[in-house]
Parts: C-alpha cells; structure tokens; sequence
C-alpha cells in the first residue's frame, strides 16, 4: 500500500506540468485532457492527503477553465478539508466553492469542518470558511453556523469581522430567523470607524435596501452620518445606493438628504462617485429643482466628453430623467442626435431611446423622417433597432401620436424598401390594423400597397413577404379605391410571385380572386345598374362582348368605371391571364394554394364558358345564361363587400352560450360514436384529381352558382379571419428559393441623398424638434375605430407584494421591536441584556409611533411626554405589550397607507419641529 | 453586487472564472460563449459596458486579457471598472508586471488574490498594501507546510508507515 502511495507522491504530475503539457499540445488537447483526468481519478483515491490535494487543484483547474464535470470529486473534496495543513485545506475550500451547490449531496457533512474552521484561531482559516460559506450556504448550513457568524461579527480581527460582515447578507437570504440573532451587531458595526467595516456594512445594507427598502427606514439617521462624515468613496457610493432608496418612501428624509447629496456632487472629483450622486439625484430627487438642475449640470459635462464611458452613462442617466422632465433631453438635444451615429452600438441605442422619448404628435414626422434617414445609412442590426422603435412608438396606444395617416401609411411603405428591413411582421400587421381601423386612410393605403405590388423587386426579399402578403390583402379587400383594378391582377400574378411562401402565395391568390370579382362586377353590373335596369343592361355588356366592343357601350363604361376603363376586352386578357396564371398552381404540393387556384379557375370557368362562348349562341339562349353569370358575379361580389372591422379580443366571450348546450359534456362517447369511421389524417389530403375541372363543367348551372357562391363566402371569410389573427391553420413550409435576378429595391448606392452628413441632420432636426405651437395640419385627425375594452392593454392585476416575505418581516420584527416573537430555537438566550436594553428602546419608541396612528387625537403632546417621563416609559411598555396583538394589525394597515398616515401626523406637528420620519423614532435624527 | 468575474483572453480562451451567483455548469459554458461573442468583437474606442440579459457586464482590456465583471442594473459601472483596475494592480504588484503567463501558471493564486479582494460580490479590500501583505502571509504559512511535508524524512516517515 505504501509503496505506490510514494510512488504517487514523487512522481505525481504537479498542475505546473499539466498546465506546460497542456500548452505543447504534444496529443491533442482533448486527448491529453482525458489523460490527465484518469490520472486524477487515480490519484485523487490516494492516501496522502498531498498527492490528493495536488490532484483536487488539477481538476479544479479542468473544472474552471475547460468545464469538466468535478462533482465526483465532492467527497475528496471533504477529506482534503479535514487535513489539518493550511495549504491543503486551502485548496479544498476552493474546489468546494468552485463545485458544491444546492444539492451536493454531500453538503450536509460539511457543517462540522465550516464549524472547526470557524472557530479556529488562525485568521486565515476562519476567512476561508467564511469565503466557502459565502458561496455554498444553503437554509441548513446557514441556520447551523448562524452562532458562528453572530461571534465573528464583533471578532477582534478586523480582518475577520469584515468578511464576516459580508456572509451575514448570505446567511440571511437563506436563513431569515437568523436576523434576529445577528440583526443587533450588524447595525452596531454601523458606527464602526474603521472604514473597511463600514465599507462591508453598508455594502450588506445596501443590497438588503435594495429588496425591501422599507424595513429600513429607522436606519436612516445612522446611514445620515455616514454619507455626511465618510471619506471613502467606496463607501459613499454605497451610502448613496441606500437613500436612493429610501428617500422616495419618505419625503422628509429627503428633504434632509438632498443637500448633502448636492454638496457632494458639487465637490468631489471622482467621475464614480459624481455619477452615482447624478443617478440618485435623477432617480429618486427629481422633484427637487435645483438638485436636478445641478445633476444635469453635470450630465452634460459628461455628454461632451471624450471617454465613450462617460458618455453612455451621461446618455443613460439623460433617458432615466427623460420620464419626469423631458425638457432636460430637448436641452440636449444636439448631443443626443449627434450620437446616433456614434460608432459605439451601445451609445447608438441609448440615443435611439432617447430620441424616441423626445417623439410627440407635433415632431413625430420630423423625427421619423430623421431616423429613416438614419436607418438607410446604418448596418442591419441598428437599422432594424430603429424601424422597430418607430414602428412601436407610432403604434403606442392605436397611433395615439399619429394625426396624418396618409403620412404614415407611406411612411410604411417607405420602410419596408429599406434594404435590411427585418420588421415586416409588424409593418404587416399595422397594415391591416390601420386598414381595418381608419377609413380616411384605406385610399392611401390602397395606394401603397399598389407601388409595393407592382415593384417585382420586392419579391426577392424574404423579409419583405409578410409586408407583400398584407399589401395583397389591402388591395383585395379595398379594391373599390383603386384607380386601375387591372394593373392589381398583373401586379397579384406576376410570375415572379413563385418566390413566395405558399401561406403567402394563397393570399395573393384570394386577394387576386376578389379584385377580379370587383372587375367583373363593376364591368358587367354596376355598368348596367346606371343605366337603370340591370337585367338589359347585363344583356347589353353581353351583347357588346359578342359584337366585339361597341364603341358607345366602351364610352359608357369609361365613365362609369374608375380612372382606367374596365373594357370587355381588358375583361377577356383578364380571364386569360389568371388561366394562364393558375394552371400551373393546381399541381402544387401545398393545399392552401392549390384550393385556392382551383376555387379561382373554377369561378373563371364558370365566367367564361357562360359570358364568352355566348357568341355562338342564339340570342335567347345568351342572354339567359348572361343573367345567370351576372347574378353568380353579383352574389360573390355581394360575399366580398361586407366590410370587416377590427373585432374585440373578448367578443367570443360575449357570444351566449345557446339553451340546452352543454360544453362540458363529457365527449368520451363521440369516439364510440364515430370509432369505425376512418378519417383521414390532414396530411394525406390530396386534390389532385384532374376529373374534377370536368365535373364542375358538368354540373347544372344552378347548382354550380349556389355552390360556388357558397364555398367561395366561407374560404374568404376563412382567409380573411386568418390573416386578421395571423393564425395559419397549416403550417407553410419555408422554401425560399430566391434568384435575385433583379435589383435589391433599395440599393444604397443609389440613395445618394441619404447620405448626407450627421450635421446637416442634427441641423434639420435642430428645427423640427422645437414643438410647433400649432401644427399646421390641413385635415383634421381621421377616427380611429377603438375598441373600449381590447385596446387598451390588458392591465395586469398588481398584486400587492406579500409584505411578510421572512426576510423583511424578520428585520421589521427586529427594528420595531415587537418582541412577543421570539427566536424559535435554542440560541433565543444569545441576545445579552445590553442588547436587550437597547432593543426595548427601539421598540417602544416604535409602539408609540404606532399609538399615535391608533388614537391620532392626542398623540402629539403623549409624544413629547413620552421624551421626558421614563418613569411612564415603562409603565407605558407594560401596556404596550397588551395592546401588542391590536398594534400589530395597526401597523400592517398603516404600511399599507403609509400615504395617509404620514400626512395624518404632518398635519398635528407644529412646523418648528425638526423633520422627522414617521417610522424613524425620534431620538435617531 | 457582482455576479461574476471573468478573465478571458483575446483569442477567447478563459483564463479565470469566479461566480457569486449560482450557475450551473451548463449555463457557465454558455455565459462564457455568449460573452467572448459580445465583448471581444468590440473595437478599442468603445464603452466599456454591455447590456446583457437585463444585467450589465464591466470589462475592460489589459493587454490581451479582458477583465469582465458582470453586475446589477443599477450598480455603479464606474466604481467596477475602479475594482477591475484595483484587481490589475494588485496582480501586477504580486508577479511583478503581471502577463498572461503568470495568470496562466499561477491561475490559483490569481483567485486568492481575487479572494481578497471580494467576498460574495462586494468588494472587501480597497487597500492595496493590505491585500499584498495578507497575500504574503498566507503564501509564506503555505509554503512552511510545503517544507514541513516535502522535507527527506516527512517523506520516508510516510514510506516507513
């Protein structure tokens, strides 16, 4: 046993010659990796406490720096620990640290080394234990060792009592009885001189504040004294941390702070420090004028400095005041847009926020016009960063800040042409949404979406589909407001539109469908319905398509119709066009579009074979077929006419649910129902049959006209609710096969006059930022269809914070001193009677503040007796504690309005008396 | 407070890990990768704070090794970029103008120094001379035990066990 033992230890490979061995990389990182592992397996079994130790720090070292697993070595770990040498018990503690968490399985027998080490009296091992507990402790390890840490606190050795300092804020995450064990000597080493402590103490305080700032509050005037007399910033800082959160709880103390504060801000010379006291003043002081007004004093002399650091704070603190006064980001303006094109990406986006916070009805063109500018010129990333921030700022609460929607809608469109645009999912669904919602805009709307259809460019760009796809709806749905129908049809079937996903492609199909219909009709009906009696006048148009275009019929059609005349012949390439179009779509693999080419191609069908063929035929004949063609146009015009308006989130709620109805009914019976009937699963849906085409021909027209008529109304009010919702009942597959045959829409090259410098720009928006007295808008502000309860957001129920998480309710236990709880276990005989003096002190300083919310009537004068009398302090704490149970309930409702309570007792104190807070006891300021 | 401290060389090696907050050991992998990825594509000129995962990560280069620090939303950038430098000087005062190198093979003593320094992601030792004279102390309590037990007889006492 004994002899490879040595052998181990003499020969055992050091970690300097892992590490050498590991940097020559004579086999392979990975290979030599795995070796050293295997010898640390080995070794790490061995009986020498050093061979073991040297092979813990190996795998330490692998753990840290290549990231293999170490929790194996756990329990050697422990055995190191247990050595009694100093460096084996050093390199143990770290490999503890390094691996051990919640559920080391292990971790429960560690408590007796912490414990020896602890107590130990060389100052090294106690500060390693310290450091390991500070990493590992969970509830029982921090509940075992709490006497522990509660010795160290007032331990002698500075060095010592420091770190223990720093694990008590550990010990009290996890174990939040412990509070009330150490709570009393952790404020103690608050009026510590030595700096390193205080420094430890109030780093402790200032990440407990940040939790639960209220509890607190009584602390106040000794965190007062420190901010006023420390000379270390370090400590400062932390110090600031603190009241930035306690002064919006409590006004009088800021009332006493802000001062200070500002005298600091005025002398010191560290930039730390400077910003910190700059980020309280704006986060929590902001209602004091010349606090803010100092604050921003300095925040501009870090807006023009040089260092990139200082500036993006100066920029961060700019948008953190942003919320409360705007005026102070239009003060900076300049810096502010000169930053956009900063080469710091992270300076650019705090500057984009703030611009965007500078955004009011008034500027919202200017400004946009600026950013879109700016996007052209800048990489993908802050591009899309930009488009995305416009877009949610203008649709923020349905476009409260838009007036002109004409000018927004193009602004739309001019952002989707932006080459790195990636936001077409939102442009998409603004689209609609705007469509939907404002009628004055559908024109425009209708205008844009022509100039993106028409463009084949676009359909290259990927990102850009969900864009066309809406594009495609708005000129199916709104057609009416088109100048040129037809130039839609060329646009919806250009060939180039096999780019397209197929979900997208079945769109442009619908929407071809629907202007289509809308040609035929305006052609053939309404043509007819001016002249006064539909049925001749469908004979007339029917009789001018057999005669080859009468010349006076053409006329009459020219003025009826929009801008571009619908002629029957146009009606005919028309047809021609979507069969020419479709055909090949009826084989494609994807469901959507092959039903719907084919509902599309069967209504042509329908169409043509009852218009066109007529000719031939005798006049009796054709003209009853004719009335039959024109009632089918009619019918599906009439199916895609009912406007559709934006519907409410909860509108499904508000259907009742019908009599006799039962939706809860168990369905378990259905499948036994329908058990022997096979359905066929969706994906081996196929219509790709070509006897079909044949069998609608062959039906009777009447029948033919219903269904149609029917299917045609619920596939549209299907695709229509789709794309309202976004909600593709079939997933599409992404085939993006993209031959860009064309050139990008928006070649950079080409924009010359974006290019223009970031002065110019700052120049231009030196003038449109100033808010316009009154805007010069020519129109009035359309109405924006709302819904009442949809469109505002959703408003999550705040939940009260439970305030008696443990933490906070056990360091409220301990600085309102309600003694009737007393520490559970067996250390409740720790607190000596010094402490125990002082804590009836804090306590009944507390009580009476809580009497004076109980009987407000004459608090204010017992208050004062109270100071002179401790005879009836006493007597008074007796009484307390019977009225304890009621005060308790007092004081939760009185935290629960503090508002009301505080400003109750404002009111009963003459003025002359110092400020003072509610819950700070007096004797404490 | 901070959550971790990180060393990472320039070619994106990791040259010292330290965590104050929980990590698995997964999550340290992917930290660490997220992170080379953010910081040390960004050029010289830049500001020396990241905004990740709703945290902010401090770092700074010296040389070719990135001191990376991450922290809190509303700590003081400033006070950690002071700590990194703090770090630097005292590992420059105890190898005597630290490199890579020293970091590399004495990769352990780096983290006691750190160790010193902070304790549960405060910092614990603004002093300089302090951290170099605990440092020494513990490195010369270290090194008696080493001699006790290296020394000819330690070993054949052990052998004739």
């Amino acid at each position: 046993m004994s002899g490879p033992s040595l052998m181990d230890s003499l020969f055992q490979r050091t970690l300097e010659d892992l590490i050498k061995g590991l940097r020559q990389q004579l086999i392979g990182e990975q290979a030599f990796i795995s070796k050293a592992l295997e010898e640390i397996r080995k070794e790490i079994k061995s009986t020498d406490l050093s061979t073991k130790s040297t092979a813990l720090l190996k795998l330490c070292y692998l753990s840290n720096l290549h990231f293999h697993d170490m929790s194996f070595a756990a329990f050697h770990a422990l055995e190191v620990l247990s050595s009694p040498r100093f460096p084996h018990k050093k390199i143990a503690y770290h490999a503890i640290s390094l691996s051990f968490h919640d559920s080391t399985p292990v971790l429960l027998l560690i408590t007796n080394h912490l414990r020896k080490d602890l107590t130990s009296t060389n100052e090294f091992e106690v500060s390693l234990s310290l450091q390991c507990l500070s990493r590992i402790a969970n509830v029982d390890l921090a509940r075992d060792l709490t006497p522990e840490v509660f010795t160290l606190l007032s331990s002698n050795k500075l060095y010592v009592r420091k770190r223990a300092v720093a694990v008590v804020l550990r010990v009290f995450e996890k174990y939040p009885d412990s509070v009330r064990v150490c709570f009393k000597r952790l404020v103690e080493n608050l009026e510590n001189y030595d700096p390193q402590i205080l420094s430890a103490v109030v780093g402790v305080f200032s990440e407990l504040a940040c939790k639960d700032p209220r509890s607190y509050l009584p602390l106040a005037p000794e965190f007062y004294k420190i901010l006023v007399d420390s000379k270390s910033n370090w400590i400062s800082i932390k110090v600031l941390k603190i009241f930035a959160k306690l002064a919006p709880l409590e006004p009088r103390l800021a009332n006493r702070v802000v001062e200070p504060i500002c005298d600091l801000m005025r002398k010191t010379g560290a930039k730390s420090l400077l910003f910190e006291c700059v980020r309280t003043v704006v986060t929590s002081f902001s209602e004091y004028e010349s606090a803010v007004r100092l604050a921003v004093e300095k925040i501009r002399e870090f807006l023009v400095d040089e260092d990139p650091n200082l500036k993006y704070l100066g920029l961060h603190a700019l948008s953190i005041v942003a919320s409360k006064h705007l005026w102070v980001v239009s003060e900076n303006k300049e810096v502010v847009i000169k930053s956009l094109s900063d080469p710091d990406p992270n300076i650019k986006i705090e500057s984009l926020r703030l611009v965007m916070a500078m955004v009011s009805e008034h500027n919202v063109a200017e400004i946009s016009k600026v950013l879109v500018n700016y996007a052209l010129k800048s990489d993908p990333l802050f591009c899309n960063e930009i488009l995305g921030s416009i877009l949610s700022t203008c649709s923020r609460n349905v476009y409260e800040i838009i007036v002109d929607f004409d000018w927004y809608v193009s602004l739309l469109g001019e952002m989707s042409r932006i080459p790195h645009c990636q936001m077409g999912e939102e442009i998409e669904n603004q689209f609609i949404d705007i469509g939907l919602r404002v009628k004055d805009v559908r024109p425009e709307l209708v205008r844009v979406a022509r100039d993106l259809l028409i463009d084949p460019a676009l359909l290259g760009n990927s990102f850009l589909h969900r864009v066309l796809s809406a594009a495609a709806w708005v000129s199916g749905e709104y057609v009416e407001f088109s100048r040129n129908p037809l130039e839609f049809m060329e646009a919806l079937l250009q060939p180039r539109t096999s780019l397209l996903p197929p979900s997208i492609m079945a769109i442009y199909i619908q929407s071809a469908f629907k202007v289509l219909v809308f040609c035929l009709h305006t052609c053939f009906v309404r043509g007819g319905s001016t002249a006064g009696v539909p049925a001749s006048a469908s004979y007339e148009s029917f009789d001018d398509l057999s005669v080859e275009n009468g010349a006076d019929s053409t006329v009459a059609h020219g003025q009826t119709c929009t801008s571009a005349p619908i002629t029957n012949e146009s009606i005919v390439n028309l047809l021609k066009l979507v069969e020419l179009a479709l055909s090949p779509l009826l084989g494609s693999h994807d469901v959507e579009v092959q039903e719907r080419a084919r509902n599309l191609l069967g209504f042509v069908d329908l169409i043509k074979l009852e218009a066109l063929n007529s000719s031939g035929q005798e006049e009796n004949d054709s003209e009853r077929k004719g009335v039959e063609a024109t009632k089918i146009i009619r019918l599906v015009h009439d199916a895609f006419s009912k406007e559709l308006g934006p519907v409410s989130l909860t509108a499904q709620g508000k259907v009742p649910v019908p009599d006799g109805l039962t939706l809860n009914e168990n369905l378990g019976d259905l499948e036994t129902i329908c058990g022997d009937i096979e359905l066929p699963s969706s994906n081996t849906f196929s219509f790709g049959y070509p006897s079909e085409e044949k069998d609608v021909s062959s039906f009777s027209n009447l029948q033919i006209k219903e269904d149609s008529g029917q299917s045609n109304e619920s596939t549209s009010l299907l695709a229509e609710h789709r794309k309202r919702h976004g909600l593709y009942y079939l997933p599409s597959g992404k085939s993006e096969v993209i031959s860009n045959d064309y050139p990008p829409a928006n070649d950079p090259a080409l924009q010359g006059d974006n290019n223009d410098n970031a002065s110019d720009l700052v120049k231009l928006t030196a003038e449109s930022l100033v808010p316009k007295r009154k805007p010069n808008h020519s129109k009035p502000r359309p109405v924006v269809v709302k819904l009442d309860e949809v469109d505002e957001k959703p408003v999550a129920v705040k939940q009260l914070e439970s305030r008696d998480d443990s933490l906070s309710g056990a360091v409220r236990d301990i600085l309102f001193g309600s003694e009737d709880i007393l520490p559970t276990s067996s250390r409740s005989n720790l607190p000596n009677s010094n402490r125990k003096g002082k804590k009836k002190q804090h306590m009944i300083t507390q009580v009476e503040s809580k009497e004076n919310v109980v009987d407000d009537g004459n608090s204010s004068s017992r208050r004062r007796k109270d100071h002179s009398h401790g005879k009836e302090r006493r007597h008074r704490k007796k009484n307390a504690e019977e009225r304890n149970e009621t005060d308790r309930k007092e004081k939760e409702s009185s935290s629960n309005h503090p508002r009301r309570h505080k400003s109750r007792q404002r009111a009963e104190e003459p003025l002359k008396v110092p400020p003072q807070t509610s819950v700070i006891p007096d004797f404490l300021l | 407070m901070i959550h971790f401290v990180l060393l990472i060389s320039r070619q994106g090696k990791v040259r010292l890990t330290k965590w104050y907050s929980p990590y698995s050991q997964k999550e340290r992998t992917k930290v660490i990768r997220e992170l080379s990825g953010l910081i040390l594509t960004r050029g010289p000129k830049l500001c020396n704070f990241v905004e990740w995962r709703g945290l902010r990560v401090v770092y700074k280069r010296y040389a070719s090794l990135y001191f990376c620090m991450c922290i809190d939303e509303d700590d003081n950038e400033l006070e950690i970029l002071e700590i990194i430098h703090h770090y630097v000087e005292v590992l420059d005062r105890y190898f005597g103008s630290v490199c890579e190198l020293d970091l590399i093979y004495n990769f352990h003593k780096a983290y006691f120094i750190l160790d010193e320094l902070l304790i549960a992601g405060e910092l614990q030792e603004p002093s300089k001379r302090t951290v170099a004279r605990l440092v020494a102390a513990q490195d010369s309590l270290v090194e008696t035990a080493k001699e006790q037990t290296s020394s000819i007889t330690n070993i054949i006492a052990q052998a004739a066990k």
